[in-house]
């Protein structure tokens, strides 16, 4: 964690018409899990303003290698090497250093590991899938992997997900929590996908889409491809005799 | 023109889709190995203060179906109504409560447990105290963005007739959707989606 003050300012009003809607009938079961009553705008409370944080000693060594952390000794999992990396920001463009990252995808042909899942593509012995880090101070994040494939999945009759790295991020509040998926540049599928398209503003698509990173690319070894994620700003505590922020 | 107020915009939600816990609860999803534990599942430990309790649901959706791949989380103040986290500014939360939980509802039942305490109260932005309650957030396949939701104590009826947040429910029969059931130490509070008996949730 830094040795930035906590801030205790309420969190900037979420932008529903940025995020997907909850009701997207392309994305079939959505149709049964959105609810239909309008949400209850409250106003952060303490409740929300706080959150977790978690510290660095819950990290094993390998948390950040998911192509080594689920291996048998001297072996790696099968598939492109890449390198995900980028900055954990809010609104403000602050770095939001402490920030817990967890991420969890498919192997390189498109398969995960989980007892429900039966994709007749093969299971990497050497690859489980998950994985988490924490920012630095200033919010950069790193971790390796694999490029996962695409996948088919039962919605229509022939619908794939692009290929994605799902991603779980806890802020400073609970009101920031956010789950959402990274896509790869230049991936087609992207714009054939009901999920991604469950997003109404092709801006806000472009959003997920990490850009491979050249620069950042490890010879011989490893591509690199860049996510930043913005989390929700928050408002300054500029007058102090409000309990909880402007 | 005017200047550019330079804000960034929020990375967009995606759902956490049927495999969530790959990720969240490994060990649960059968990847051993490769975290201890999975992350949440203790909130308490023997020296924890205050009164044990269980919270325990299933979430339905509006087919009155039971969600067996959710994943639900829980937020809530120690026994005296502080929180454990960088962000509480009135004193020092108890050291052996985290004050965070996570739970996958069961593959075969559905239901969501939490073994924690009950919360004390916390003040409202007016400072008035609000009755005690719990923060909830659900992901799934299907939901797009995390609900959020409160679990307030149904037999603590004075606090909840005073509770600012309730208070601004309009429709009132729509209050007891919060309300969890006492029986002996455990609270049953479950969760629809959609429909007739559609949960209060909120935009935070």
């Amino acid at each position: 964690m830094s040795n930035r003050k906590p801030e205790t300012g309420a969190f900037f009003q979420r932008d529903r018409q940025w995020h997907p809607p909850a009701y997207t009938p392309d994305y079939k079961t959505s149709v049964v899990r959105s609810p239909q009553r309008a949400l209850l705008s409250l106003d952060n409370t303490l409740s929300e303003i706080t959150g977790p944080v978690f510290g660095h000693a819950l990290l094993g060594e390998l948390d950040d290698d998911l192509i080594h952390n689920f291996a048998k000794p001297g072996e790696s999992a099968i598939g492109q090497r890449i390198i995900v990396h980028g900055r954990v920001v809010d609104e403000r463009g602050v770095g939001v250093g402490g920030a817990l990252l967890e991420f969890w995808q498919a192997n390189a042909g498109g398969r995960y590991r989980h007892r429900r899942e039966g994709y007749v593509a093969a299971l990497d012995p050497n690859f489980g899938g998950c994985g988490r880090t924490i920012t630095d101070e200033d919010g950069y994040y790193r971790f390796r992997t694999v490029k996962p494939g695409a996948y088919p999945w039962p919605n229509g009759v022939n619908d794939w997900r692009p290929a994605h790295i799902h991603f779980s991020v806890f802020g400073h509040g609970f009101a920031q929590r956010l789950i959402t998926q990274m896509y790869f540049e230049g991936d087609p599928m992207i714009w054939q996908c009901p999920i991604v398209k469950s997003i109404p503003d092709k801006a806000a698509i472009e959003q997920l889409i990490a850009a491979l990173d050249r620069h950042n690319t490890i010879p011989m070894d490893a591509r690199a491809y860049k996510f930043d994620i913005v989390l929700r700003g928050r408002r300054s505590t500029l007058f102090e005799n409000r309990l909880e922020g402007n | 023109m005017v200047q550019s107020l330079g804000y960034l915009k929020e990375t967009p939600s995606q759902t956490a889709g049927p495999y969530v816990h790959i990720g969240c609860t490994p060990n649960f999803s059968g990847i051993s190995g490769v975290y201890a534990t999975d992350l949440g599942i203790a909130m308490t430990n023997d020296k924890t203060l205050g009164e044990r309790i269980t919270l325990r649901g299933h979430i339905f959706d509006g087919t009155g179906t039971v969600l067996r791949d959710a994943l639900v989380e829980i937020w809530q103040a120690d026994a005296k109504g502080l929180y454990n986290s960088p962000a509480e500014m009135r004193g020092t939360a108890d050291g052996n409560f985290t004050g965070w939980g996570r739970c996958p509802t069961d593959m075969e039942s559905g239901e969501y447990v939490f073994e924690t305490i009950k919360p004390g109260r916390v003040p409202y932005r007016d400072g008035r105290l609000m009755a005690p309650h719990v923060t909830l957030w659900i992901v799934a396949r299907g939901i797009n963005i995390g609900l959020q939701t409160r679990l307030y104590f149904a037999d603590e009826e004075a606090a909840n007739a005073e509770d600012p947040v309730l208070q601004r429910i309009e429709h009132r029969n729509r209050v007891p959707t919060l309300l969890a059931r006492k029986d002996g130490s455990t609270y049953h509070f479950d969760i629809h989606l959609q429909g007739e008996k559609e949960t209060v949730f909120f935009d935070i």
